[in-house]
């Protein structure tokens, strides 16, 4: 039976990448059906320089053929477009805040956190890893989630925090998020990854450990 | 109720100066507080507490940090006066998108044009003329980057103009005879009353940077 209204929906991405995941994440709290490429950088397809020609990179997404890159530019055209669910607050103030924490996130916290995650236990990087943690975890004030009781924008946009960070942390024998260092983050991250939603669209973390610690080898040997 | 709407800014910051000119479009009046940023007001500091920087917006006591989020918040709080988004998602994506763009180039392609010597100084300069050569493409033969009008990415981008002579100065090279497109938009935004009123003489802001230079000792 033909739908009045096509909406064709894909996402160019990269499997491993929380980037990536914000935009699958969202897409399916929305309950928005969409196709789904594994892009290669070692060969970008045509789509990607077509569709990202600022950047070539992902998550990209089409949208009966309108593209978009940069994954919170992607998230919030998502909630603009389908509107169920709503992901950012309607009061305005509200709204400013969350958007706030969303570039705070972007600039400072995951550049942060993710640098001490590959420091090699640097002193200096890791203190600002813990400073940013100890930031967000202000951020969430003791909610449940960041959104209040359910998923917000912010929530999706700190997946790398409430997934990616734990199996960094393992394979680089590190201790920034845990529960003794950050109770309410560290609750938040178990909130986040047992969601019945989110859960689903996380990728293995067998499969993304061994990605990351094929990754770090390969990043020692080209600095010995 | 009068709103009270109060900014704290410093004269020579295009970030300030985007949240100025937004204010002036949608006519409201506000306090105008400028900071030291060698010695950040109380105010501030609590206003701020993750990055401690201006603009600051403060709304009915309440702040909105970061500039173009505090554009966005003036956009939806008096949203009868003067659109600066369009209504279409998509369209008001891509906005996002440009200002964001100009966020990652302009500004520290910028700086380094100014703090930097020899090899990386042409880089910058080189990469800098490329953004704005992008930003020409996308600009197109509409008026303003918003269309017929004046919008979001133009606010986002107009008030680098004010460092422009800072930036030729110091790396020796002129931005009109590379672009002269992206200049004669500039002009035109100039011709609007909310911007002009807005930004301050580039002149003045080519001496602060003199200033600065000196102070953290280049050259």
């Amino acid at each position: 039976m033909a739908s009045e209204h096509e909406e064709e929906v894909r996402v160019l991405g990269k499997w491993a990448s929380p980037f990536t995941h914000r935009v699958v994440l969202t897409l399916k709290l929305k309950g928005v059906a969409y196709k789904y490429f594994e892009e290669d950088f070692a060969n970008k397809s045509d789509d990607l320089l077509k569709y990202n020609p600022v950047y070539k990179m992902v998550p990209v997404l089409i949208h009966n053929g309108n593209s978009l890159p940069e994954s919170l530019v992607i998230v919030q055209y998502i909630d603009d477009t389908w509107t169920n669910n709503p992901l950012l607050p309607q009061d305005p103030y509200e709204r400013a805040l969350a958007c706030f924490w969303l570039k705070t996130l972007d600039d400072k916290i995951l550049p942060a956190v993710w640098n001490a995650c590959w420091s090699d236990g640097r002193d200096k990087a890791v203190e600002e890893g813990l400073e940013s943690l100890k930031i967000l975890q202000e951020a969430l004030n003791g909610k449940r989630f960041f959104g209040g009781e359910t998923i917000g924008m912010v929530d999706i946009a700190a997946s790398f925090i409430g997934y990616w960070v734990d199996i960094l942390q393992e394979i680089e024998g590190l201790e920034l998020l845990t529960i003794e260092k950050f109770p309410k983050l560290y609750k938040w991250s178990q909130e986040f990854v047992n969601h019945p939603v989110i859960k689903e669209t996380l990728p293995p973390r067998d499969k993304l450990f061994a990605f990351f610690k094929a990754s770090a080898s390969k990043n020692k040997d080209s600095t010995a | 109720m009068a709103d009270e709407v109060v900014l704290l800014d410093f004269w020579p910051s295009p970030f300030g100066m985007r949240i100025r000119i937004t204010l002036a479009e949608k006519g409201i009046k506000y306090e105008y507080k400028e900071e030291d940023l060698r010695n950040k007001s109380p105010l501030l500091l609590q206003s701020n507490p993750v990055h401690k920087k201006i603009p600051v917006l403060i709304h009915n006591g309440k702040p909105i940090c970061e500039s173009l989020i505090a554009v966005q918040y003036i956009e939806d709080v008096w949203s009868n006066r003067n659109p600066l988004l369009p209504s279409d998602p998509y369209h008001r994506a891509q906005a996002r998108f440009w200002a964001d763009y100009v966020d990652k180039k302009v500004y520290d392609l910028g700086r380094k044009i100014w703090t930097s010597k020899g090899e990386e100084q042409e880089a910058a300069k080189k990469e800098f003329v490329e953004a704005l050569k992008l930003l020409e493409e996308q600009l197109g033969d509409k008026t303003y980057f918003g269309g017929d009008n004046f919008g979001f990415v133009d606010i986002a981008l107009v008030p680098f103009y004010t460092w422009f002579k800072a930036y030729e100065t110091f790396g020796n090279f002129n931005i009109e005879s590379e672009c002269p497109k992206f200049i004669a938009w500039v002009k035109r935004c100039l011709q609007k009353e909310s911007v002009s009123k807005s930004l301050p003489d580039p002149h003045k802001v080519y001496e602060f940077v003199v200033e600065i230079r000196k102070r953290i000792g280049i050259e």
